[in-house]
């Protein structure tokens, strides 16, 4: 019982059940737009439900308000049992949580009405802007505040990577989203055109390369060894991923522009340093799995550590596939086809839902001191999000390439082979096969959700001295 | 690593025991990158193709959007366009045979925010002025599937229904001024005017029809070196 007095996990239990329930809620739209693209009559000729204004719904609900509450919850539970501290200020968290809630409240009133800045995954209008930065400030500082009161000399691995995280979004939001408002919900960006591009997409690179990297490997360095019960692999490793990884990282935006308008130079750059990052990415995926070592067998029985593991091969496959799609050649055909749309989700499928996933088992076992409901359903849960993962980037790949090969390809007189519209009509089979694999990973979600809702009543309901024995294994 | 001295400690050893350090070690290594690929482009003499070529006179055709357009160009942010449309020939042979001229960052320098986008679900439009009549894109645009049986792309019914807020272009042309595009005093306050009456329709298909043939390209004249 100490353990609870001496923590808030109050926040850090809000934040992790609310990250269950937007990844239900963000998989769903995934599910349901990835239908309209099969079959287009899904758009019922309602402009509040048109593929164009909930494709930037989804992506917002899975990366900021699930990826969002789960980093957060995360990084609140790691940073008070590392530093051997209670949260610097419990009102800043609960001001986290509630302001954090709202954002995704106003995306999900804003974005179907088409209130957007049109730049991915920073669509959110300027007062939604304002407000992200506030909150995102009261997060970070609270993280750095916990820090600076710790009871341990050093701090842990995990935190660095969630504090690079937090300082490197507060930039790339804040200039991206520089804007000039013309009324309360339209504003123009004040970049135009070559620079706009580059500073949106060293934007939309680190939202993969800091929200979606940097943090979910916060998590890896805490919950692998936690769930494995073994320390990390190397510390030297985790030093040079870690630093490697923040200089790195930053400069991959350009390969989203190579061939495009922008300078040569810069695109370039950016395939190059791109190339390099295998290294370090590598670099961190070993260091996770080998934390292992010696310890292999417990795959077999702890599905929750299967989750994290997994998560760590789909990182590292992602990590290899992304330089791959980055050099030059590749990127000539993989660009402006689904093979980008099938990597995003091998990572953010593969590697951020399944780390975050494993991380949220675990974390609701330990904060209602109890076990998992349903030990099966935690499997079942395994394997559709692994299959349903599989299905999607397989149909993604197969229609990308198939893409990018018909839209060069010539007839043998020396006109273009195909129209574009051929190649749209030979994409419908993969197309459904892509939602039938996101809807397969949609319904592992929710069986989750049930999972973990039944687990935390059960936990409630519990006498509380039968609660203090379970805490205390 | 500091096993050697007591006294003297690794720079690692000093920012795993110093919370400020760290945030400010961390903090200076992150922002090289986009100090490197960014602020050059704000400076650097070629990028823009007309600072490169001054002689070649076809680059001067690029001017602001009319009021008309602009409220068409707003329409296709809001609708989400650019999700399955990209605005960006690249510098291939297929590329200039289905869309035409790769393009150039000159015709995007009044674009705030640019709409390159990142994904051709349907074909780029970089340059499909003028390639379809009026009378085609409004079909197109009610019924997508009656004149192109295959697409995917969802109705817009609702651009016949509504009509573009006059004084809200004013203000709007105003913003981008403030931004530097170069509009004159005429032009802001005909805005109203200018878009008097019009659908949200006839202000999308007046956007689509000038996407790049602001520039009358010289046959075989390099633009990138």
């Amino acid at each position: 019982m100490q353990a609870k007095q001496q923590y808030n996990f109050e926040v850090v239990k809000w934040f992790a059940y609310m990250a269950c329930v937007y990844l239900v809620a963000g998989t769903g739209m995934g599910v349901f737009i990835a239908s309209q693209l099969a079959w287009p009559d899904l758009n019922f000729d309602n402009p509040y439900i048109s593929f164009g204004r909930l494709r930037p719904l989804h992506t917002n609900t899975v990366i900021f308000a699930f990826g969002g509450s789960t980093l957060m919850a995360t990084a609140f539970y790691v940073v008070q049992r590392t530093s051997g501290v209670r949260l610097w200020s419990d009102k800043l968290a609960w001001f986290t949580f509630w302001g954090w809630n709202l954002i995704i409240l106003g995306a999900i009133i804003t974005l179907p009405l088409g209130l957007t800045q049109s730049k991915e995954y920073a669509e959110l209008e300027w007062p939604l802007d304002i407000l992200i930065a506030v909150v995102w400030i009261s997060y970070m500082f609270n993280f750095i505040m916990t820090l600076s009161v710790r009871k341990v000399s050093h701090i842990y691995v995990a935190n660095w990577f969630f504090l690079a995280m937090m300082i490197m979004i507060t930039y790339l939001h804040v200039v991206n989203s520089l804007s000039i408002p013309v009324s309360m919900w339209k504003s123009y960006s004040i970049f135009s055109g070559v620079q706009d591009a580059m500073i949106q997409w060293w934007w939309g690179h680190n939202a993969v390369g800091f929200f979606l990297t940097a943090g979910f490997l916060g998590i890896m360095y805490y919950f692998v060894p936690k769930q494995a019960n073994r320390p990390v692999y190397s510390y030297r490793l985790s030093v040079i991923h870690f630093w490697a990884l923040v200089f790195g990282y930053v400069w991959l935006g350009a390969h989203h522009l190579q061939y495009t308008a922008l300078p040569d130079w810069t695109g370039s750059l950016g395939a190059a340093i791109s190339l390099a990052m295998i290294i370090p990415s590598w670099g961190g995926a070993l260091n996770g799995m080998f934390t292992l070592s010696g310890a292999w067998d417990k795959l077999r029985t702890d599905y929750i550590l299967r989750f994290l593991i997994v998560s760590l091969a789909f990182y590292a496959m992602s990590t290899f596939e992304g330089p791959v799609m980055a050099s030059k050649t590749v990127n000539a055909l993989s660009h402006y086809t689904d093979w980008t749309i099938g990597h995003v989700h091998s990572g953010a499928l593969g590697w951020v839902a399944m780390v975050s996933v494993g991380a949220l088992y675990h974390m609701v076992e330990r904060m209602w001191g109890t076990t998992m409901y349903s030990v099966k359903l935690v499997n079942l849960h395994f394997w559709m999000a692994t299959i349903g993962t599989a299905i999607y980037i397989t149909a993604m790949w197969v229609s990308g390439i198939m893409q990018g090969l018909m839209w060069r390809a010539y007839d043998e007189y020396g006109n273009l082979a195909y129209t574009f519209v051929e190649s749209v009509a030979q994409m419908h089979p993969y197309y459904a096969m892509r939602a039938i694999g996101g809807l397969i990973f949609f319904l592992g979600a929710v069986i989750m959700l049930f999972n973990v809702t039944v687990t935390i009543r059960r936990a409630i309901a519990k006498p509380s001295a039968e609660m203090a024995t379970a805490a205390n294994i | 690593m500091a096993k050697k001295s007591n006294k003297r400690i690794s720079f690692q050893e000093w920012v795993e025991q110093n919370v400020w350090g760290l945030v400010l070690a961390t903090a200076l290594v992150v922002s090289v990158g986009g100090i490197v690929e960014i602020v050059p482009l704000f400076y650097l003499e070629n990028t823009f193709e007309d600072d490169v070529y001054p002689e070649y006179e076809e680059l001067q055709g690029v001017r602001p959007y009319t009021a008309l357009e602009l409220a068409g160009r707003d329409i296709y942010q809001r609708e989400g366009c650019y999700l399955c449309h990209s605005q960006m020939v690249r510098p291939f042979r297929d590329e200039k045979d289905r869309y035409g001229h790769y393009s150039l960052a000159v015709e995007s320098k009044y674009d705030h925010p640019f709409q390159w986008g990142s994904k051709r679900t349907g074909p780029d439009l970089a340059r499909v002025g003028g390639k379809y009549s009026d009378a085609w894109h409004i079909q197109h645009l009610r019924d997508p599937r009656s004149v192109v049986p295959e697409s995917v792309m969802p109705r817009y019914p609702w651009l016949d229904e509504s009509t573009i807020d006059g004084e809200g272009m004013e203000k709007r042309l105003k913003a981008m001024k403030v931004l530097g595009v170069p509009y004159s005093d005429e032009e802001i306050l005909g805005a109203a005017e200018a878009v008097e009456g019009k659908t949200e329709m006839q202000a999308l298909v007046a956007y689509l029809q000038v996407l790049g043939t602001m520039i009358q390209f010289e046959p075989g004249r390099d633009y990138r070196e």
